[in-house]
């Protein structure tokens, strides 16, 4: 993170953050706010808001207007701001277990309206800040603290369920590729649509010391090999998706018109 | 980052150092150790000013081009 971005972005009376050594969250945050700097938005008309969980952190050391919100809810208050104010950029920050878990209603119908809203998932394959209990995205055959033997379930593959919810902007980056993870985001912050970049993040402390990853060097070296920019059998990572197609809140504003029209 | 002159091409927040090695690891002059549990610059005549450090760091302590805190 460069010191001055530091300075401009962020909160530093609440710095160091809260996140275990090794965790991934801090650098996709700063990929994430070299992505706002990069961009042309007005930083004065960004909201920022996330959900519970680790990763739901980040919404309170950023120097945003931003929104800590209730568990699995992040999407549903972020199409609330953008229908009242639908001039602000809002950006969702959550976690792989709040936006799939118990917000995955709110996911899906987020996707199938297509809204403008900018939804970063940071994946880290467990639920970090509870206690390590399995998510919908941990591999099968991990062990978590609520599955000793190894999870029987299978995963979901957030990139594929988002795009065919409907997602006009559906990317998927490491925290190891950063400056490839910026681009991704700033694809985001471009499109006029539902925008979602799943970024996967290592959990040294919850996943990583159940799995035979304890060091964070370790985890990091497996992102790096565990995922490609091609279809070779690896977790692709790159842009999916990147669509125009007519986005909610715009075409509410239509509709308002027309029956303003009529009424007079 | 020599052709601004600076005695050290980067600069560490030691306090906010939580110890977790990926600076280290990842360094590719071994410049950056870990003592006793935090970061600490070794052989800095050594780095190539690559910014690796300064991106993989989770916690913001590593900045490239000045000296900031000493």
């Amino acid at each position: 993170m460069r010191i001055e971005l530091l300075n401009k972005y962020f909160k530093m009376d609440q710095l160091p953050h809260i996140w275990c050594p090794g965790c991934g969250n801090g650098i996709a945050l700063g990929a994430a706010v070299e992505a706002i700097d990069n961009s042309t938005m007005d930083k004065d008309k960004i909201c920022i808001v996330s959900g519970i969980g680790c990763s739901s952190r980040a919404s309170g050391y950023l120097n945003f207007d931003s929104l800590h919100t209730t568990h699995g809810r992040a999407i549903a208050f972020a199409t609330g701001i953008k229908l009242a104010n639908p001039e602000l950029n809002v950006i969702v920050i959550t976690g792989d277990g709040d936006c799939t878990a118990i917000g995955g209603n709110h996911l899906i119908h987020g996707c199938r309206r297509n809204i403008d809203i900018n939804v970063l998932v940071f994946n880290n394959n467990i639920y970090g800040m509870t206690g390590g209990q399995y998510s919908p995205t941990t591999p099968r055959n991990a062990r978590t603290s609520t599955s000793r033997q190894g999870t029987v379930e299978r995963q979901f593959d957030i990139c594929k369920l988002s795009e065919n919810a409907g997602a006009t902007y559906v990317a998927r980056g490491t925290v190891f590729h950063y400056k490839h993870l910026i681009g991704l985001i700033e694809g985001a912050f471009k499109n006029k649509g539902f925008s979602i970049v799943e970024i996967l993040t290592p959990c040294p402390i919850q996943f990583g010391r159940r799995n035979k990853t304890p060091e964070p060097a370790d985890m990091m070296r497996l992102l790096k090999n565990s995922t490609s920019f091609s279809d070779d059998g690896k977790t692709k990572i790159g842009v999916f998706r990147d669509e125009k197609e007519p986005e909610f809140v715009s075409e509410y504003i239509k509709l308002l018109s027309n029956e303003g029209d009529i009424s007079v | 980052m020599g052709e601004m002159g600076e005695s050290k091409p980067i600069a560490i927040h030691r306090d906010w150092c939580k110890g977790c090695g990926l600076c280290s690891a990842f360094c590719p002059r071994g410049v950056l150790v870990l003592n006793l549990g935090k970061v600490e610059i070794q052989n800095s005549e050594n780095c190539i000013g690559c910014g690796l450090c300064e991106r993989i760091c989770p916690d913001y302590v590593i900045y490239l081009g000045r000296d900031i805190y000493g």
